[in-house]
């Protein structure tokens, strides 16, 4: 079951954005629309599958997960236990308390040792930035980066994008507002890719001690305008969330403030907070997400989290659908309809 | 006696402001007679023909890593002195962040023994400024130089305390040695990889700002001013930086400064991308401290090097393990190798018209020289020259020939390079050191 | 490969179709508790025209849905189509009967029953095709068949229905299978 980056596909007849050729999901700079749409469609299958009185099918038996976490997390390695479960597949998790990585085992003999025993994909999160892409070149089992450092959590955007369009019916020309840690968010990273990717208007807002640089297009030279995703940046909470169709609160931590990047977390939270009064001022159908853990009170109101507008619950359910569908796409051949490989009935019977 | 004739090549010596075609004749390791003929009056020699190559006085490296003692596994004096041969190289100055710190006499005396058991080519050791280059005290600098250091530095790290640094530059006007800094302040670059700015970004990569070097180069300026002493300033990498030691020598500060092939040509765009700006790498090999900055920056160094605000092309040659690359892009090693790949690198601004093969020439040789004094040290007068009676140390180059770098075939254990499998114009077709052949390729035609 | 000569034409598929209607009706002696339910892709379309048929004969509309087995199938590591969505009536305690449009191998039904599971508790289920072109591999058997059509192993049967294809038609093509 050792898919090859490019399997080979027959041009002839594709649907226009039904497509998909990656070996691992790494981040989404590198995801065309069509792919997008493809986890996108597969995923509203996937929830269907959630919501059956059994909520398990066959499809991945015989396909082993790991899910290699290098630093802590909760939902993400149960969303991605889930989803492998749901579809049949054998889940393993290993973090980095039990393997072998204290003993100061690499990590690429760590991942070969992981696919040594048969691992057919390898969900990493690690706390420095490109790690899974070290894993990647050095294996051919397929990596899903679940979180590396401040650079990226694909699988996140997904289910953010997937939120947002069963929410809103789309997400070209929405007016999305991300508020609070910039710097060190990867779920900002991978979400400006795949919201300006779909053609929503992206709105950054933090202190600027939080912002990274770069993202405005004069701070890069003409040549890689596209080495970034078009965004505005906003330091100003009110102007940035004006009209505003999705309002995300990013998790703020409280170490930003130890390293003097911040003078309190009380001046955050009157600057930067989202809160009701605020939200009045975006689009009245507008939705409040939150890729969590949440830290009430700080860089959100409890009242609005759990209010009207919140789809953070949403986002939970849906995540396991995402990953759903990223494992069965991963998990087998590029054969969609219109690749030439699409089931008929005379193949079916 | 043996002697070597070099027939027949464009020998460029500044120091001598010799630039047509010309013979070189070395008698017993040392320079005997340049001009045209010469190698026809003497007999019994061992002829090369230069016909189509450019005669050069040897490469003098003021900052090369060569491991010894301590990391042996990166490399040996044996091999960086080896991997100095085939870039041209016949001088190499010793860093001294070995283990144990090249801090005292013995740690010297330690590593002149082994380069005389081992090297290829000349080795000037440079003693740290710290002891173990903690930061902390001053090293007994007249024991270092007695020893035989031809400067200080702490480089890896830079003297961060201001007040030491303050100390270690007015104690060094004593013995007339440069404290060589590496400029980066440690509080700006903590937790950083590579230059800050939209790569980084892209990566998701804590940046090291263009002002960590810059704060540092402005500080260290100052207080060389207010002692006079002479301050080095190592692998200058940012336009902020080249701006202020233009304005501090202007002033007529004892300011001088080197700068890397790589700073020269490789932008911070070489971390993060290979072919598109829409798949990404994380490529440790380019990984270095300061970190590959911009073209803004490229192109201010290039002026700097051609206007002699910048002395000296130096490698930083840092040779690393496999096992130090192929890791985590925040755990990995900083630096690269670079001895075997400086001058086709450097050929880049030559071959672009943004500098002159005579100068190109003059900051790998008698640049370096003066930069630090090395002619005035006993032994070595006339060195970086073709004068008759300096060292018989002779680089024969192709200015044109392209190749592919190999690292796997690099003398160097290090193969650590951004360069791999790029195509580099301008190779060192032979090396003599001392009046004997140490490097020669196919290129190369004896007679 | 519309222009080959058709096994069943168009009025032919249509009478077999109002067989099967009558065939279900009467083994379940009726419309009650009955529940067609369609395999995707091809069956879903059948079980509709079947529910029309019985509608019209029976004067009630049996309960109707759509089953994707994608997910449920034995050959995944060969290929992964796009699962299809599937749309089920309750069916606890159901007379379900599984319409698909041609059987061979078994396999697809073998998946459908696996599937149906996670929908539900069914009393009875049966299997109505509207071609059998036979080469088993499963110990599967339908209720009810519209025509046994013998064929060999190579040949490529397609059903062709007006709602997809424009018309009515069963046509063989010899040659090669997809899978």
């Amino acid at each position: 079951m050792t898919s090859t980056a490019s399997a080979p596909l027959t041009a002839q007849g594709r649907r226009p954005g039904r497509s998909w050729e990656h070996q691992h999901v790494l981040d989404l700079d590198d995801f065309s629309v069509g792919e997008i749409e493809t986890v996108l469609n597969l995923a509203d299958r996937m929830r269907e599958v959630l919501d059956r009185r059994i909520a398990r099918v066959p499809a991945l038996r015989g396909y082993t997960v790991v899910n290699l976490f290098y630093e802590p997390s909760t939902r993400t390695r149960a969303s991605f236990e889930l989803a492998g479960k749901v579809l049949g597949a054998d889940v393993i998790s290993v973090t980095a308390n039990t393997s072998s990585v204290v003993k100061g085992e690499s990590l690429i003999d760590t991942v070969r040792t992981l696919r040594a025993m048969r691992a057919d994909a390898i969900v990493m999160r690690h706390s420095i930035a490109g790690a899974p892409y070290l894993a990647a070149t050095n294996t051919d089992a397929s990596i899903i980066n679940a979180g590396d450092g401040a650079h990226a959590h694909p699988t996140q955007a997904l289910l953010d994008l997937y939120t947002i369009k069963s929410r809103l019916g789309s997400i070209a020309g929405k007016r999305v507002v991300m508020v609070g840690d910039i710097s060190h968010s990867r779920v900002a990273r991978s979400d400006m890719w795949g919201l300006t990717a779909m053609g929503a208007e992206v709105v950054l807002c933090g202190p600027p001690t939080l912002l990274p640089r770069g993202l405005r297009a004069q701070d890069r030279p003409a040549h890689a305008e596209s080495a970034l995703p078009n965004v505005t940046i906003e330091t100003d909470i009110d102007r940035a969330i004006e009209g505003a169709d999705v309002v995300m609160a990013l998790r703020l931590q409280s170490e930003r403030q130890q390293r003097g990047l911040l003078p309190s977390l009380h001046e955050y939270a009157q600057l930067y907070q989202v809160t009701a009064q605020r939200l009045a001022k975006a689009k009245p159908d507008h939705v409040l997400m939150h890729p969590g853990p949440k830290n009430e009170g700080i860089e959100i109101a409890g009242a609005v989290a759990a209010g009207q507008h919140s789809i953070i619950e949403e986002q939970v359910t849906n995540g396991v659908a995402i990953r759903m569908a990223l494992l069965y796409l991963l998990s087998g051949r590029t054969d969609l309809p219109g690749d030439g490989g699409s089931v008929t009935s005379e193949a079916r019977a | 006696m043996t002697t070597i004739a070099i027939h027949n090549g464009h020998v460029i010596d500044p120091a001598l402001g010799q630039d047509g075609i010309a013979d070189v004749v070395i008698v017993d390791g040392r320079i005997a007679r340049v001009g045209p003929g010469e190698g026809d009056a003497v007999i019994d020699a061992e002829r090369i023909d230069a016909t189509g190559l450019v005669v050069s006085p040897g490469f003098v490296d003021l900052h090369t890593h060569l491991r010894e003692p301590g990391f042996e596994g990166k490399e040996t004096i044996r091999t960086g002195t080896e991997a100095g041969a085939r870039g041209g190289y016949t001088t190499v100055c010793a860093m001294p962040n070995t283990m144990p710190a090249l801090d005292s006499r013995a740690a010297i005396e330690s590593v002149l023994r082994e380069a005389e058991a081992s090297a290829r080519i000349r080795v000037l050791p440079i003693g740290a400024i710290t002891v173990g280059r903690q930061g902390k005290e001053l090293t007994p600098q007249g024991e270092l130089q007695a020893a035989g250091v031809v400067a200080l530095s702490d480089d890896g790290d830079a003297v961060a305390d201001p007040s030491l640094m303050r100390h270690a530059l007015e104690y060094s006007t004593r013995f007339n040695l440069p404290i060589a800094q590496h400029c980066e302040d440690p509080s700006l670059v903590r937790d950083g990889h590579m230059h800050e700015g939209w790569v980084a970004t892209r990566l998701g990569l804590r940046g090291r700002p263009a002002s960590a070097e810059e704060t540092m180069v402005a500080r260290d300026i100052a207080l060389a001013e207010l002692v006079g002493a002479h301050l080095h300033i190592c692998h200058v990498s940012t336009a902020g930086s080249v701006a202020l030691i233009a304005a501090a020598r202007e002033r007529g500060a004892r300011v001088t400064a080197e700068v890397t092939p790589h700073h020269l040509t490789l932008t911070h765009e070489e971390v993060a991308f290979a072919d598109d700006y829409v798949h990404i790498r994380y490529n440790t090999n380019a990984k270095v401290n300061p970190p590959l900055r911009e073209e803004a920056d490229l192109e201010a160094l290039a002026n700097a090097l051609r206007d002699g605000v910048i002395d000296a092309i130096a490698t930083d040659h840092a040779p690393h393990g496999v096992n130090d690359k192929a890791i985590e892009f925040d755990l990995a090693a900083p630096g690269l190798t670079m001895l075997e790949t400086a001058f086709g690198l450097s050929m880049r601004l030559v071959h672009e018209g943004r500098l002159s093969l005579p100068t190109l020439i003059e900051r790998l040789t008698i640049g370096p020289v003066r930069t630090w004094r090395l002619d005035e040290i006993p032994g070595l007068q006339g060195l970086g020259t073709l004068a008759p009676g300096a060292l018989g140390d002779v680089a024969i180059l192709d200015p044109d020939a392209e190749w592919t770098v190999e690292p796997e075939a690099f003398a160097s254990k290090g193969k650590n390079t951004p360069l791999g499998g790029k195509t580099l114009r301008g190779r060192v077709v032979a090396t003599i050191a001392n009046g004997q052949i140490v490097h020669e390729t196919e290129r190369m035609v004896a007679l | 490969m519309v222009n080959s000569a058709p096994i069943l034409d168009t009025q032919a598929v249509r009478r077999t179709l109002r067989r099967l209607a009558h065939e279900i009706v009467e083994s379940n002696q009726g419309v009650e508790g009955l529940v067609l339910i369609g395999i995707q892709r091809g069956g879903d379309v059948i079980a509709q025209r079947i529910a029309d048929d019985i509608e019209e004969i029976e004067g009630v509309r049996p309960g109707l849905g759509a089953l994707d087995v994608t997910l449920h199938r034995d050959d995944l590591d060969r290929r992964h189509p796009e699962p299809q969505p599937s749309a089920l009536p309750d069916v606890d305690g159901k007379v379900v009967v599984l319409v698909d449009d041609v059987l061979m191998t078994g396999r697809t039904v073998r998946a459908a029953l696996d599937a149906l599971n996670d929908f539900g508790r069914p009393r009875i289920v049966r299997l109505a095709v509207l071609v059998d072109r036979g080469h088993r591999e499963l110990p599967i058997r339908a209720d009810m068949v519209g025509k046994n059509i013998p064929t060999s192993r190579e040949d490529n049967v397609r059903v062709l229905l007006q709602e997809e294809d424009g018309r009515d038609a069963v046509v063989i093509l010899p040659g090669r299978m997809e899978s």
